[in-house]
Order: structure tokens, then sequence, then C-alpha cells
């Protein structure tokens, strides 16, 4: 039974039928609904700064036929909202006539249990927490200057009701914890950033004092910053380490892989399809199924159940990934990859735990190979132009490499390349695949879901530095 | 239909009065209504067409010093009176903090003066389309653009601030855009650009025919660009771009961040931080502004401000939470700037791309690259090479790099402003930055 249409004026079966009766002459659709319940307490310049409780639902009722996606959503989950979002979608789809198809998977599997971590842990122990992380970084000395720290926690249930009454649901929990402190030497500010998360509850990323990890590593990037020197500027190698930097497969080739940018040929990967794209070691997959990942779903937005996506295998471009209307105008099945952000946002084929497997050599290997460059540690935010297909992102903690030796720190400078031929500049894979700790949301057509990373650590014969020293 | 004042008015009473019920000794409330239509095209058909009916709730409670919120998107009195309690709750055991307050009285806004932000004109999805069609119709006149894709959104805002002290005002907005992308493409290689247009009144929309035209020759200028090599050269901000200078210096002087110690501008109040010739105001009050209103996030009146004078800062953006930390009033800028602008520099755009032998000419940016602490900048560019006065041969895949504190220091600004956009500037020259390159 539907939790969505307790307290309405409309019923389940009410409510089936007007979705039967809207789809009638589409290829496709659903009624999408959505409970979403998601706090935010902040701890900033030594105060609880905010607590924030936000509750939201609604609906998102969508058609398609052939190319064209009419869309319809509210907050307001009745008879007649609801009457005239069908009338609206079937106005904007008068002139067309599809084929509804009823094929979807089924899965019996789970990836994260239903808790609401909100819930599992008191407010009073959140507020304890944020304190003695505050308590914890000044105690480090007066070096400290200033010390973020945030929990935001969420539980989203969702329930997709298609044409002939199939009704999906999911239950997702996900929660991130952050810390951000600023260091000040000398006149010098710098900042670390650290967090973690996946989908369960808080405490099993903070047990036994785990927190104090969180802390010492956000404390440890800041001091590392604190001694950097000028980037250099320049066309140089690259050693990406494993885990987080692993952004850069999201932003290089990720994006350009996505199903709707190939379906419009917009991508600079769009006539690439079986063809060498990366170096033979390379072997990249975007996988939905990690238990309790960030980025992990049991179902897709569409109820597709999600699966190992192989994108790349061993240099050669195998899959883009695909939600149901690329995939059918590509004539191929989804990937379980359609996503949105919420009710109020269309689906589009998404990313969910990209990842480059390991390969051989050790990290060590590929740092003495190197007379000239930079090694990479950690990463902010990157971007890609798709169709160009330059992407960049910024280091926020990376050292020269000089003579096979990593020298200094260097300030913060944004690296930038060729989606399409930066992975064949990739001249060693290391054997030391890990998963980023959980903490990356991906934006695309102004909707953000969250999303993980994985690599291990990489050699790139040349890449862009963009630093200020010639 | 957008829901009026009355309606909104009695959804606001009601979480005030409920939450001093239940023992808050001040309440801040906004309730807002918004219906937004959109219609996109691609490649001259019919993509996407999306309606949005949605409203909102955001509520803070007070007990003395100690303050909560929470946000809800069902207005049902039920799902309310449960959402307050819980606030209530949660306010009680959050730790106080002297600074929490809402704003003093004396400075709150007293009239609310017709800006004229609200068009009631409602543009049919058929319009829509036509107008579309002119859009992509005239983008792809060219053989070399492959791909275009247009949209045109509707926007019609209705809200309502109030607070236990007794402010209650509101009043409808609305906005009306139009953007197209393009793809141009030679020789397998592909290029993209854009054009968007937005403005509060359907009669002062761009034209689709000139949307089009623009995006589709950004495009096609973009095709075959080279790399250069890494060098110090002096660069030039085009007008798209320009802005993001004034939305870097919005966030070094928010006062959130001074009272954190976390900006390369504190301590810079009265100190020299652009050359002398430079101002740049934030005014709210500009009639059809897209950045204009009568009052603050907070109900505080908001009056044009003077941020920098003659290369002066004269002010920062304040709210009462950190002005109270700062030992200031607020100015009305929580929730930040209104209408931001440098005042015209003096030299033509023609002049500016002549004042020396070779300049680089950057139309996009991408990335994240900028840094509120310390003020280094480093970002991936495209643009072009100028050579005597003469944009010369597309330029990508490099990076421009610097300090804030540098580059303020070393702009000279064209007299080619416009007011497009809620952030406007003219096209800007930085004498000298880093290009990282080949």
């Amino acid at each position: 039974m539907s939790n969505f249409f307790k307290d309405t004026d409309i019923d389940t079966s009410q409510a089936e039928a007007i979705v039967t009766e809207t789809l009638k002459n589409c290829d496709d659709g659903e009624l999408y609904l959505e409970n979403h319940k998601s706090e935010s307490i902040v701890l900033d310049d030594n105060k609880i700064k905010s607590s924030t409780y936000n509750s939201d639902q609604g609906y998102g009722f969508r058609a398609v036929t052939g190319e064209v996606v009419a869309y319809s959503h509210s907050n307001d989950i009745s008879k007649e909202s609801l009457r005239k979002s069908s009338e609206n979608l079937k106005d904007t789809l008068k002139s067309k006539k599809g084929t509804y198809n009823h094929e979807i998977p089924k899965t019996n599997s789970k990836y994260y249990e239903n808790i609401n971590p909100i819930e599992s842990k008191t407010f009073d122990s959140k507020i304890d927490l944020l304190n003695s992380v505050n308590n914890y970084l000044r105690s480090k000395g007066s070096i400290v200057n200033q010390v973020t720290a945030n929990f935001l926690g969420e539980h989203k249930s969702i329930e997709i009701i298609r044409s002939d009454n199939q009704v999906l649901k999911d239950d997702r929990p996900l929660v991130r914890f952050n810390v951000s402190v600023v260091l000040e030497k000398d006149g010098k500010k710098e900042t670390g950033v650290y967090g973690v998360g996946g989908r369960q509850s808080y405490d099993d990323y903070l047990k036994e004092g785990s927190w104090k990890d969180v802390c010492d590593e956000a404390f440890r990037i800041a001091n590392v910053n604190l001694e950097s020197k000028p980037a250099p500027a320049g066309e140089m190698k690259v050693v990406l380490g494993p885990g987080w930097p692993a952004i850069l497969i999201h932003e290089a080739i990720g994006h350009g892989l996505e199903g709707d940018f190939n379906r419009k040929k917009t991508s600079a990967f769009h006539n690439l399809m079986g063809q060498q794209v990366a170096s033979e070691g390379v072997t990249i997959v975007d996988d939905g199924t990690l238990h309790q990942r960030r980025g992990s779903l049991t179902i897709d937005d569409e109820g597709t159940p999600t699966e190992n996506t192989v994108l790349i295998e061993n240099g050669i471009l195998k899959n883009y990934m695909q939600d149901r209307l690329n995939a059918r105008l590509m004539g191929t099945k989804s990937t379980g990859s359609g996503r949105r952000e919420s009710y109020k946002h269309v689906v589009l084929p998404r990313m969910r735990n990209t990842m480059m497997l390991s390969g051989k050599y050790s990290q060590d290997e590929m740092i003495s190979s190197v007379d000239k460059g930079i090694f990479a540690v950690s990463f902010g935010g990157g971007q890609v132009d798709i169709t160009s297909g330059k992407f960049v992102f910024n280091c926020t903690e990376a050292y020269e490499i000089n003579n096979g030796k990593i020298g200094s720190p260097i300030k913060g400078a944004t690296l930038i390349g060729d989606g399409p031929s930066i992975l064949k500049e990739v001249s060693l894979v290391g054997n030391d695949m890990k998963l980023d700790p959980g903490i990356g949301t991906c934006g695309k057509a102004g909707q953000g879901v969250p999303v993980g990373v994985a690599q291990p650590s990489i050699l790139i014969n040349k890449m862009t530095v963009g630093g200020t020293k010639l | 239909m957008i829901k009026d004042q009355e309606f909104l008015k009695d959804i606001a009473s009601f979480c005030i009065e409920n939450s001093k019920k239940l023992g808050a000794t001040d309440v801040g409330v906004k309730v807002i209504h918004s219906v937004s239509e959109n219609v996109s095209f691609r490649n001259k058909k019919l993509d996407e067409s999306n309606r949005a009916d949605s409203f909102a709730v955001n509520l803070t409670t007070y007990i003395e010093k100690k303050k909560s919120s929470i946000n809800s998107s069902d207005l049902s009195k039920s799902n309310l009176e449960k959402l307050i309690e819980r606030c209530i709750d949660a306010t009680k055991i959050t730790p106080s903090d002297e600074n929490n307050s809402l704003p003093d009285k004396d400075l709150m806004s007293k009239e609310i003066r017709d800006l004229n932000l609200y068009d009631e004109t409602h543009y049919p999805n058929d319009k829509k389309i036509e107008f579309l069609k002119k859009v992509e119709e005239t983008a792809s006149t060219d053989e070399k653009i492959v791909n275009t894709e247009a949209g045109f959104t509707e926007n019609k805002n209705n809200f309502i601030l109030a607070n236990s002290n007794g402010f209650l005002g509101g009043y409808k907005t609305s906005n009306f855009s139009s953007s197209c992308v393009a793809v141009s493409r030679i020789n397998g290689a592909m290029e993209r650009d854009y054009e968007f247009g937005s403005a509060r009144f359907l009669q002062d929309m761009m034209k689709p025919e000139e949307i089009g035209k623009i995006a589709a020759d950004k495009a096609i200028k973009k095709l075959g660009p080279k790399k250069i090599k890494s060098e110090k050269i002096g660069v030039i901000f085009d007008k798209r771009i320009s802005k993001g200078i004034l939305s870097t210096l919005a966030s070094a002087i928010s006062a959130s961040a001074i009272a954190r110690g976390t900006s390369f501008l504190k301590d810079q109040i009265n100190s020299e931080v652009f050359p002398n010739s430079i101002n740049i105001i934030d005014d709210p009050k500009i009639e059809k502004g897209l950045g204009s209103q009568n009052f603050d996030s907070e109900g505080v009146e908001t009056n044009s401000l003077k941020l920098v004078e003659n290369g002066i800062l004269k002010n920062y953006l304040i709210d009462t939470y950190n002005g109270k930390k700062l030992n200031l009033k607020s100015n009305g800028r929580s929730g930040g700037t209104t209408n931001l602008y440098f005042e015209n520099g003096t030299l033509s755009f023609k002049d500016l791309l002549n004042s020396e032998k070779k300049f680089l000419y950057i139309t996009e940016t991408i990335g994240h690259g900028g840094n509120i602490i310390t003020g280094d900048y480093s970002v991936g560019a495209s643009g072009f090479m100028v050579e005597d006065g003469e944009l010369t041969y597309p330029v990508s895949e490099i990076t421009i790099a610097g300090n804030f504190k540098e580059i303020f220091k070393n702009i000279t600004l064209a007299n080619d402003l416009e007011m497009k956009y809620s952030t406007n500037a003219p096209t800007l020259l930085i004498n000298q930055m880093t290009v990282a390159g080949k």
C-alpha cells in the first residue's frame, strides 16, 4: 500500500487509473512520488550556527513519446492537482502516438537498509559531537584559526507508479559528516577539508572515535598547504593518488559517456564506440551495486535495478550509461542510470560509483619515473565541457616531483586536459585502487545527485598544470 | 495561478502564532509560492515541456538566544503543526549564541515601493514554441552548426516575509528567460557556445533571432582552437565572464567571511583595493532590475550602496547575525548583493583591445579555482588571441592564474557596461596573469 495518499482526497487505485489513462498513447512515463526528510546541523566559529530540518513531499508526473518529454510536478498530492498535470501532459503530446513499453526488470537485491539516519542518532549527541570536534581541533594550538563541522542526513522514500499499476519502491538513507579547518601561521592562512559518508547511519562512520581521524586528516591537509609554494605553470607529468582523485575520471570521460549526450551527438565520444579511447591497462566501470556507497541505488529513479556497467575495458569503449529514454532511442537497454535530484526534476542518465580498476604498478614506481612533474593527492571540484572534451579540476593537496622524488607542497592549481585524449596519456596504472570517502555530489543541468568514485594511483604523461610559476 | 498575498499571510500568521504558543520568544517566517513553465527544443523539434507548481515555508524560531529552523513544502496546517513542534523542541536544546536575534525594529523596511518587478502576462506554451522555432532557425542557418538546443522559461513568484516583531511584507515577481546552445563542427572536432537573455517583463525580452544568431556565431568562431605557450600576458575578460570578478568581491566582503576571518579582504575596509578610477555599486531599487528588492531576506530596508569608491573598499555586505559579531548594523544585505555593477570605464572596447600589441581575450572559464581565504585564483579558460587590436585565432585548453589582491589592482574597464544580468560588468583588462598552456 502506498503511504503517499494517506490524508489526501485520492487513493492508490484512483491515482493508478489516472496514470494508465494519461500514458495510454505514450512510449513511457510514470508517476514518481517522493518523501524527503533531511537535516543539517552546522558548527562554525565556536557556535552551533544553524540547525535545520527539511520536510518535502511531492510528485513528478512524466509522459514520454518519441524524443519528447512532458513533465509536471507539484507538492500538492491531490485529485485536482494530478488531473491538472495529466491534462498538461496530454496537451503537450496531443499530436504524438506511442506504444507503452511495460518491460521493467525486477530485483530482490538491496544495497542499503531502510533506516532513517536523522532519527537513529539523537539531536543532543550530534550537538555534543560537533562541540567535541571543535574542542579537539582547537586543542591542537593557536595555529587553528577557524573550525567548521557539520552533519547532513537524509531519508528519501520513493514510489514509482507505472502504467498498468506496476508499483516500484525504494527507501534511501544518506549521511555526510564534514570537517573544515583554517590554520594561520606567519600571516598565511590555509584550509583543510575532509569528510565521510554513505548510505548508513552516522554512527557507522563515527564509531570508536574515528571522527578524530576525520579531524586529523583535515588538519594535516591544511598544515601541508601552509608550507605550499606557488605551483608551476605548463605541461608536465602528473601522478594522481588513489581514491578521490578519480573525479578526474568522472569529469574527463564519465560525463562524455552519458547516453543523452551521445544520442544527441554532442559528446566528444559519440562516434568512438568500440574504439581504443584509453591505454591498454585502463578499465573503467560505473557500479550502482556497491553496498552502502554514496552513489549506490537499489533501483534507479525510473525503477530499473542498477548494475555494474563496464564503460571502458582494456582501453576499448564498451558502453554508455543509459536511462530508459535514451536507451530506447539508441536501441539498447537501460543500465539503471536514470536519476533525478528530486520529484521536481526530469530523469537524466547519470553516473553512480565510477571506478578505474587496479593495474600492476606501485605508486613508488610511478613517482621515481618522473623527472619533473606534480603528485596530486586530493582535489576540490571539477568541471567538463562535454562537447569540446576539455575538463578541469583543482588540487587541494599536491606536491612537486623533482628527479623521481616528492618535493615541496604546491598551492592549489587547476589542471586542464582533453577528455578523449587524456586516457591515452595514462602510462602506468597502480595496484592500489581505493574508494573515495563518500563525499561526492555531481551537478548536471542544475541537478545535484550523490555519486562515488574510485581509482588506483595513475601516471599521466602530459597535462597542463595551471600554476603561476613559469 | 499564483496564490494571492492573503493566502500566504494566513500561513505566515499561523506559523508565528503557533510557535509563540509553544514557547518561541521570537519567530521569523517566509512563505513562497512559485509557478514555472519551461519548454525546450532541440534541432527544431519539441524536446521537453515542464510545469512546476511549488510551495515553501521557511520558519526560524528563537527561544531567547537559541535558534532552530525548519523548511517544508507541505502547507497543510496538520503538517505545519507537527513541524513547528519539532522546531521548538530542537530550539530548546540548541546551545544559545548571543548574536542570534531578529533584526533591529528601526532597520525594518517601512514601505513597499512598486519596483515594477511583476508582469502578469502569461506567455502560453504555443507562443513559447513559436519563439523557440525562431531561435533555432536563426541558430542553424550556417552548415557548420550541427546541433541546437533552445529553451524558454516563464516564472511567477509571490512571497510573504513576516516576523514576530510585527513585520509583514511581500510582493509578486516575474521572470522570462530564453537560452540557446549551439554546437559547431569542423574536421570532426566540435565546439559549443550559448546565449542567454532574461527579463522581468515579456516585452523586454531579447529577440529570438538575436539569441539564436549570437549563440551560433560564437560557436563557429571557436572552431579550430590552438593551445598556446605558457607565458605572462595581459588578459581581457569578455563581458560574459568579467562579472565573475564582482561575484568574487561579493563573497570576500560578506560579513560572514569577514567575521570568521576567512577573507583575503579582511581588515581592508577603507583601504585601496582597486585602482582609483574604479567604483562599484550595489543598487536594489532599479526599476525592473533582475536583482531588485524592497528589503533583504530578513525584512531589513535595502538602499543603494557604494561598495568601492575611487578604488577604496567602503562597505561590507552585512546581515543581522554577522553584523552583531562585527559590531556593525545590517545594511540590508542578508542574502547577498542585489543589482551589482562596476560604474562604466572610459576606454572604448576597441581602444582597450588596441592598448597593447598582444592580449589573451577570454570568453569562458571552467572550474571553481577561486580561493576566498588566500585570494589564489586558477581556472581553465578558452577564448582568442588578440594581435594589433584584432581577434586572430581561438585558444583553448589553457589555464589563467593569479591572486585576486593583485588582479583587483590591475583592472582597466572598458565603457561598454550593459545591465543584462543582476551582476554586470563591462569588458575588462587585467594587466598581467600567468597563462599555462604548452
